[in-house]
This record gives structure tokens, C-alpha cells and sequence, in this order.
């Protein structure tokens, strides 16, 4: 039994921190209408820079989050801004050439990134990175605990933002509407860059809680780009809670699959999940609250 | 007509001659990754560019064409080649399943599931160690010594691809395809079976993308599954060949191919690792300014080389 505790609580922890990164990921198809392929590679550059913080300076990658958040911003801003927005009203055969264009950027800040750092592992070792407590005779990492908090906190204070502050408001009803949220005069244009940067800040926030547990190579962006889709389309496009549900669901559904299955086939789990849900579900757990 | 006859002609020609022009093997090898990368092209234009089904997961069909070939060997100890018929046949029974589940699903979904499917079989392989010898891949021996026979092998398969591409498009099948590209509610209002056409589109796609994984079995003799299955150097390779190159043309993914594999062996001498940052950085800029690629665009390319020439006042008239 304390292995079955053990893998919930393992699973859940995992899970808290991969819907930060899903509910970037959510937060851009809702307003954008698109998927963004990039994503996983933002998670990756932010964690490059907690990498760097973490160095060559010395910062601790909890500390790193007021670097690599406001820079992924930033970035997420001018990606939007001089790229994805310039296509907006172009003429051209597949719909989906926003799509494409971030299949290109994923593309460029793969290889910048592996021109700049190789392709070799890297890995974050702090103090705690290998210490845990126990609870009962389950044990718990800490650092994974700290970042499950962590992006608890996170997903709290962009619900906040989202149904209190004025531009939350906008990019919500961008959302649900375009054209009727540009009648009622909320920019659109500047909406979807404040949102693109949002979702890359916090996909880069969920790469550095990820980082003191993981490793980091530049390819480790396909990883997180395919979980991302999966905890999306668990929750339902557009939806911050469901992509909280979505990433703990995911995350549990992994953790069982590693231990009573086996470890390599963890993330087919995950997959089967994506596709029995594309098919019976649609619409993701958003979808059933409405009911 | 009589002079795209004449063009024709002549580009066949051409192909048929240039390895007895070119005789380093290297740049023999070049023209069959070309080879390779512009049936593999034309294949996936085929679903994704004519039928507007935007598929994320074509690695999945050229990795079980090469496994088809590759576990022949390895089980059976026959020869690869057989896995030239093996190879696509076991990419089409797999895509029929496929196709009847993903095509529930529309645009960014369909592309999903269809990545979905990519990694699974990536996954599969991997771990299934004592059917597909897992990560340590499979080995056979290399049939002939010259590239000759192989790069006439592939230019048959690319243009065999090409000729069935074109007669689709030219019949029935090929209009209705283009019609659920441009609205598949109109489609089917107009009577329109779409899942059933979108299968007619996808099972030439899977056959000629099983034929270019088998072929490439036979000419690279060791395969494992994060080569062939992999997601962004096989799935969204293909994608971005055929954007640079032109969707929805047919000779667009053979020009794609040309671009990328002359610049990834250019730059793979000067610049090593950044060869795909560049290629990166020109396809970003490709789908910003010339949405439908290279031979999407022609007419508009050789309006601005002809438009230097003549008078501006004639363009107005």
C-alpha cells in the first residue's frame, strides 16, 4: 500500500508542475486559437537561464524565477509581436500557417540554444536537490514539494489576475470573442502579445521548478511540448482550471504507469489518454462542469 | 501543354544523366537523400497539402516501412528488398485503423492525434526489445557497393509517387480532395463522403511514405527508433520541406527536398551543429513572406524578375 501512496503523491507533485506549464500553453490556444508548437522550447530556454543564473552567477533556481519569467516574457512578447501577429489577415493555401510558424521558431530556439550550450546534459545541483522528509513511510522530495507549492501559487495568482485585473478581463474576452471584445474596445493586437508573453513566463516558471529534478539537453523541449498538448486537451482548450486538473491527471496517470507497467512506457500512457479523450471527451474536463 | 511535355522531358532526362556527370559518391549520396526526403514530400503534400489534413505524425508510416523492411532481415533472413512491397503494405494496414479514429477530429486536433500516433509508435518500438531489437536498432548487410542502382532505385519510387499524386489529382478524387481542404462542411453538404475521401488521400500517402522508409532501409542498412521515428527530424521535417518548397504543388516537395538537403550539407561543413538553425530561420521566414512556398508563389517570383524588364505601365493595363 505505501507504494501505492508513494506513486500518488510522486504523480501529484509532478503533475502540480506540469500544468504551469499547460496552463501557458492553454492560456495562448484560448486567446490565439492556435497550438503552439513552440511552447515546449520556451519551457526550454527558461530553463537555460535558471541554468546560467544557476552557474555562472550562482543564483539559486528559486531565486532564478524573477530572471527567467520577466525574460521569457519578454521574449514570448517579441516572438508574437514581429512573427505570429504579421501573418494575421495573409492570403495563403493551409490554414494553419500560424501553426507552422511556430513548428520554425521551436526550430530556431532548439538550435540557437544548442549552438550556444551543445547538445550535452546539464544538470542543476543544489543543496537539496537529492534530500526529502517523510510523511507516514512515504517519502516525499523536497525540492519537488517546493515547486508543487510553488506553482500552486502561481496558478492562484494568475486566477486572480485573469477574473480581477482589467487586462485578465480583456485577454478573457478576447477568448470568448474577438471581434466583440475589439466592439467593446479592448486591443486585440497588444492583448495577444501580453498573452503570448504570459504563457511563455509560464512555461518558463514550470521549467525552473522542473529543473532542480531534472536534466536539460535542447531537445527537451519535444518532451514538454507533448505533454503540454495532452494536459490542454485533458482540460479543455482555453480553460486554466481544467489545465490544472489536466496536469495532475497527467501527472498520476505517468507516475502509475511507470511503476505497474513499466518505466519506458510511462509516456504512452499519457498518449492513450490523449486520444481515448480526443475522441470520447472533446470538449476536455471544461466540458463536463457546464453539464 | 506541348512544352510542359518539353520540360518534363527534359528534367527526367536530366535526373537520368547526372550521376554519370557528378561522379563523386558523395554528392551521389546527396541526390538520393533528396530522393528520399522528396517522395517522403510529396507523400505527406498528398494528405496535407491537397486534402488540408495537416498531419503531425508521418514519421509513423516511413518508420514502419523501414521496419518492415528491417525486421525481414532480422527475423527472417531474407533479403530487405522484399521489404520494398512488405514495408508500404504494412504502413497502409496500419494507417487504415489510424485514419478511421483521426479522422474523427479536425484541423489542430486531427494534427494531435496524429502526433500522438508518431510518438506511440516511437514508443512501441523502443520498448518491444525482443520483436524489434529496441533501441540497438537494426543492421543488415549493403546490397551493392555502387550508389548507382540505388539512386535509379529511388528516382523510380520518387517518380512513381509523383505520377500517381498527379493522377489522383487529376480525377474525381483529386477535386474532392481539394474540397474538403476549402470547407469540409460544404463538402459533405454538396454530397461529399469526406471521411471516406480523406482515407482515399491518406492511403497513397501512407504507401509512398512506408516506400521511402523501406528504401531508405535498404540504402542506410541500419535503422533504429529514434531515427525513423523520430518527431522533429522525420514528423515536422517533412512538414517544413514541403511548406518551403510549396504546398499543395506538385513538384513543390521536390523542390523543398533540393533546399534542404543542398543547405544542411552546405552549412554542416562551415557551421557543424547550426545547419538547422539556419534552415530554421529561412523557413520562419519563408511562411512569413511567401506563405505558399517556393512554387506557390512562382508566378509572383517571375512577375518581380519580369517586372524589371518591361514597362510598368504595361503591369497596369
Amino acid at each position: 500500500m505505501s507504494l501505492f501512496w508513494q506513486t500518488l503523491i510522486c504523480g501529484l507533485l509532478l503533475g502540480g508542475m506540469y500544468a504551469l506549464i499547460a496552463i501557458g500553453m492553454t492560456l495562448i490556444m484560448g486567446v490565439m486559437k492556435i497550438i503552439n508548437l513552440a511552447h515546449g522550447a520556451l519551457v526550454m530556454v527558461g530553463m537555460y537561464v535558471t541554468y546560467v543564473c544557476f552557474h555562472y552567477w550562482g543564483i539559486d533556481p528559486y531565486a532564478a524565477l524573477f530572471i527567467s519569467m520577466p525574460a521569457l516574457f519578454f521574449l514570448g512578447c517579441l516572438i508574437q509581436k514581429y512573427s505570429i501577429n504579421t501573418l494575421i489577415g495573409k492570403e495563403s493555401i493551409l490554414p494553419e500557417n500560424q501553426v507552422l510558424l511556430t513548428v520554425g521558431i521551436m526550430l530556431v530556439l532548439t538550435e540557437t540554444m544548442r549552438m550556444i550550450f551543445g547538445s550535452d546534459y546539464k544538470s542543476v545541483h543544489t543543496s537539496y536537490t537529492g534530500s526529502s522528509f517523510f510523511v507516514g513511510d512515504v517519502s516525499v522530495s523536497i525540492p519537488m514539494a517546493i515547486g508543487f507549492v510553488i506553482a500552486m501559487v502561481f496558478t492562484y495568482a494568475l486566477h486572480i489576475f485573469l477574473t480581477k485585473s482589467d487586462i485578465g478581463r480583456s485577454i478573457r474576452a478576447t477568448a470568448q470573442d474577438k471581434e466583440a471584445a475589439i466592439l467593446m474596445g479592448v486591443n486585440a493586437n497588444k492583448i495577444t502579445i501580453i498573452t503570448f508573453g504570459l504563457g511563455s513566463a509560464l512555461a518558463a516558471g514550470g521549467g525552473t521548478l522542473l529543473i532542480p529534478i531534472y536534466y536539460l539537453f535542447p531537445d527537451i523541449g519535444h518532451a514538454f511540448v507533448a505533454k503540454s498538448f495532452i494536459i490542454t486537451i485533458l482540460g479543455g482548450m482555453g480553460s486554466t482550471m481544467g489545465a490544472l486538473f489536466g496536469g495532475l491527471t497527467l501527472g498520476i496517470a505517468e507516475s502509475f504507469g511507470a511503476t505497474y507497467i513499466s518505466m519506458g512506457l510511462k509516456d504512452v500512457v499519457g498518449f492513450v489518454i490523449f486520444i481515448i479523450v480526443l475522441l470520447f471527451l472533446p470538449g476536455g474536463f471544461k466540458s463536463l462542469t457546464k453539464r | 501543354m506541348l512544352k510542359k511535355f518539353w520540360f518534363l522531358s527534359i528534367i527526367i532526362i536530366i535526373a537520368i544523366i547526372l550521376p554519370f556527370i557528378v561522379q563523386s559518391s558523395y554528392y551521389q549520396h546527396i541526390f538520393i537523400l533528396i530522393l528520399i526526403w522528396g517522395t517522403l514530400g510529396v507523400a505527406w503534400n498528398l494528405l496535407g497539402g491537397y486534402t488540408g489534413q495537416v498531419s503531425f505524425g508521418h514519421a509513423a508510416f516511413f518508420g514502419l516501412g523501414a521496419y518492415g523492411a528491417g525486421l525481414l532481415a532480422f527475423h527472417l533472413h531474407i533479403s530487405p528488398w522484399w521489404g520494398m512491397i512488405v514495408g508500404p503494405v504494412a504502413a497502409v494496414i496500419i494507417s487504415i485503423p489510424i485514419g478511421l479514429i483521426c479522422f474523427r477530429l479536425r484541423g489542430p486536433y486531427f494534427a494531435l492525434a496524429m502526433l500522438a500516433v508518431g510518438e506511440i509508435c516511437r514508443l512501441i518500438f523502443t520498448e518491444w526489445v525482443p520483436f524489434t531489437n529496441g533501441a540497438m536498432g537494426i543492421l543488415t548487410l549493403t546490397t551493392f557497393s555502387s550508389k548507382l542502382p540505388y539512386y535509379y532505385i529511388g528516382l523510380v519510387v520518387l517518380l512513381l509517387s509523383i505520377y500517381t499524386v498527379y493522377r489522383l489529382m487529376a480525377s474525381r478524387a483529386g477535386y474532392y480532395f481539394v474540397s474538403i481542404r476549402e470547407d469540409q462542411d460544404t463538402a459533405e453538404s454538396l454530397g461529399i463522403p469526406t471521411t471516406k475521401y480523406k482515407m482515399y488521400s491518406l492511403i497513397p500517402s501512407a504507401f509512398f511514405s512506408g516506400l521511402a522508409g523501406a528504401f531508405y532501409m535498404n540504402y542506410m542498412n541500419y535503422i533504429e527508433p529514434s531515427i525513423v521515428f523520430s518527431l522533429p527530424d522525420v514528423s515536422i521535417m517533412i512538414i517544413m520541406v514541403v511548406i518551403l518548397g510549396g504546398v499543395a504543388t506538385l513538384w513543390g516537395p521536390v523542390v523543398g527536398a533540393i533546399i534542404y538537403v543542398v543547405l544542411s550539407e552546405l552549412f554542416r561543413s562551415s557551421l557543424g551543429s547550426a545547419h538547422l538553425l539556419v534552415f530554421g530561420v529561412i523557413v520562419c521566414l519563408v511562411i512569413m513572406y511567401m506563405p505558399n512556398g517556393v512554387m506557390g508563389e512562382a508566378n509572383k517570383i517571375k512577375k518581380l524578375f519580369r517586372r524589371k524588364g518591361t514597362h510598368i505601365g504595361s503591369e497596369m493595363t
